[in-house]
Order: structure tokens, then sequence, then C-alpha cells
């Protein structure tokens, strides 16, 4: 048994690194700063030939090209709005995770602030009919409060009675 | 009036139903072009077949062009090479080749076996051109008029049907705007003379 669990600590083992596998480039950034600012922009950046992988998460030659690309720049000290123009003006917005907030992207944005709007303004509806509903239920004519409490009394006194039925 | 408001989550449904089944006939693959409307990226490199000559963007100017990314790892490239062939045979519109991210000699040994359609062939060892142009795979086909302006970008093998349904029109239509330009400008180059 014991053998056993250690080549299932092994397998293991060899699995949790391969998760760790990103590609590794030789790439010596000039600060610790702008590796941070590097990997966080090609996190975001998305790969223009895989169809959901960030420039980090994938293999591809034009992912490789990209990444170093997005590196080169930020050690040049470009900023974030520049080198996001620079992909966009080559590849279009596909590359970006995030949309741009403009004209044909407001559904975007805005689809799911609307739809939640509409969805608040039906439940306060809902509710103000309600509540007339039973405001309309308490408006009753005389003679049918009479019956009503006719009602509820006969009601109470059979349940009284039943009360009374058990302890006895 | 009442019955009619019951109805809006139905036609809500309706709507997002029919934007989302098209949304399936969408071609994920098919990014579309940033450079559309956009001038040839400048760049620097050399003739294929022979090192240490220089080409432009300005070699590129004055006629409608295809420029075809191409390289010899690509089996698209393979598939779309005797099209490739048949359309300069034609004589319909010059292809330039853009040789990206591949080995000089295994390209030359290529065109020399299997025919070479290209009007003229960059070299693009490192892709740095591609990059500019946004390619993400080859192979790539753009469309430039004679300013040198890119018009369109179709990604993937060009074969007989892209030609005459999507190419041919628009080479021909640009064609016609370039001899247009060009009686134009004679005219007023004559008039000039004359004055």
């Amino acid at each position: 048994m014991k053998p056993l669990n250690l080549l299932l600590a092994m397998v293991l083992l060899c699995i949790s690194t391969l998760t760790f596998a990103t590609p590794v480039d030789t790439y010596e950034f000039k600060s610790a700063d702008n590796q941070k600012r590097a990997l966080s922009l090609a996190h975001e950046l998305r790969c223009p030939q895989c169809q959901n992988q960030n420039l980090i998460d994938s293999n591809s030659p034009v992912a490789r090209d990209l990444r170093l690309e997005v590196y080169k720049m930020v050690d040049e000290g470009k900023s974030d709005d520049q080198i996001i123009e620079f992909m966009t003006t080559r590849y279009g917005d596909f590359v970006l995770y995030k949309p741009r907030v403009e004209g044909r992207t407001y559904i975007l944005w805005l689809g799911p602030v609307a739809l939640l709007l509409i969805g608040l303004m039906v439940v306060v509806l809902f509710i103000r009919k309600q509540r007339s509903q039973t405001a309309d239920a308490a408006d009753l004519t005389p003679e049918q409060q009479a019956e009503l409490d006719a009602l509820l009394k006969g009601s109470q006194s059979e349940v009284d009675d039943n009360d009374k039925g058990k302890k006895s | 009036m009442k019955k009619l408001v019951l109805f809006i989550p139905l036609a809500l449904f309706l709507g997002m139903g029919i934007f989302l089944y098209k949304g399936l006939f969408l071609n994920p693959q098919k990014l579309e072009s940033a450079l559309e409307g956009k001038p040839i990226p400048a760049f620097q490199l050399e003739k294929l077949e022979t090192p240490g000559e220089m080409i432009t963007q300005e070699d590129l100017k004055g006629q409608v062009s295809l420029l075809n990314v191409w390289a010899t790892w690509c089996p698209s490239c393979k598939y779309e090479h005797p099209f490739l062939m048949t359309l300069t045979r034609q004589k319909l519109v010059p292809i330039y080749g853009i040789n990206y991210r591949d080995e000089r000699a295994e390209a030359i040994r290529e065109l020399r076996h299997q025919g070479d359609p290209y009007a003229l062939n960059i070299f693009d060892k490192d892709g740095r051109l591609g990059l500019d142009l946004g390619v993400y795979g080859a192979p790539e086909t753009f469309l430039v008029d004679h300013k040198g302006i890119i018009r369109f970008r179709f990604a993937g093998p060009v074969d007989q049907r892209v030609w005459s349904e999507t190419l041919y029109p628009m080479v021909k239509q640009l064609q016609q705007e370039a001899a247009a330009e060009a009686a134009a400008s004679g005219k007023t180059n004559a008039t000039g003379a004359a004055s």
C-alpha cells in the first residue's frame, strides 16, 4: 500500500506542476514593476489567432510575438493606452477582452443596467398593485363588514369548541 | 390594452432569441481587419530571391494589386497556390507575395518547383510586416488600391469561388476608379501644359 501512495503522490505532483506550465519567454524586464504591468496587460489582451486565450496562455507564434511586443513597449515606457492602441490598430477590437465604451458597445455596457432597471420597475409596479388591492379589500360596506364579523366570530367559536373538545 | 402588456416578455424573449440565433452563424475565425482604409504600413525588407535588394511600401503603389501572405509551412497556402498561378496567367491583377516567417532557401525551392505567381516577393522573416498588417495566420490576402490603401482583407485561401464572388468585383471596381483618376489627372496636366 505504501509504494502505491508514493506513486500517487508523485503523479499528483507531476500534474500540479503541469498546470502551472505557461509559455516561458526569456525576456528580461528592466524592473519588477514593468514586469508586473506587462504581464497584466498581456493577460487582458486576446490572442488574435485563438478563440479564447489571452496572450500569456497561448502558444501560437502570433501570441508569442505580440507578447514580446507588449513586454518591449512596457520597457520602452509606453503607456497602457498606447499599447492597447498599437494592438487595436492592427487586430481590431477583437483583442480586447474588455470592450471600449463607444457607440456600438453601448448595448453591452448599458444593456444589463437597463434590464435591471426594467426588472426593478416591474417589481415596484407589482408591489404597488398588490397594495392597492389589499386596500380595496378593506373598503367594505357596513353590511359586508357585519357579515364578515359574524363569519369570523362563528369560526372563532367553532375553533374554541374544538379546543374544548380536545382538552376534555 | 392591459392584455398587450402581458405580451411584452414574449416579445423580449423572441427579440433576444433572434439576436442570439443570428450569433450562431457568425464566423468567429473571421476578424474584421482594422487596416481597411489605411495605407500599407511602412516597411523595408529584402526581396526573397535576392538578399540585399530592398523593397518598401512605395514599390507596391501605382496599381491595384493583391498582397498575399504565404509560407512553405502553411498547408492552406499550398492549396491556394495553383489558383494564384491561374490568376497570374490571366494577368488580371499583379500579386505581391509576403513570405511570412519562412526559410529563404525553402521558399525559393518551393517557388521553383511549384511555379511562381508573384510579381514581387517580400521576405518577412521575423513576421514584422505581418504583425503590422494584423496577420494572424496564413494565407491572408489584402486588396490594395493604386494609392497603396488597403481596401479589403481576406483571411484564408483564395479559390475560384472567393475570387469570382468577392475579390474580382472589387478589383474591377478599383481598377475603374484608378483609370478614371488617371484620365482626370491626365486632362488637368494637358490643360496645365496648354495654358
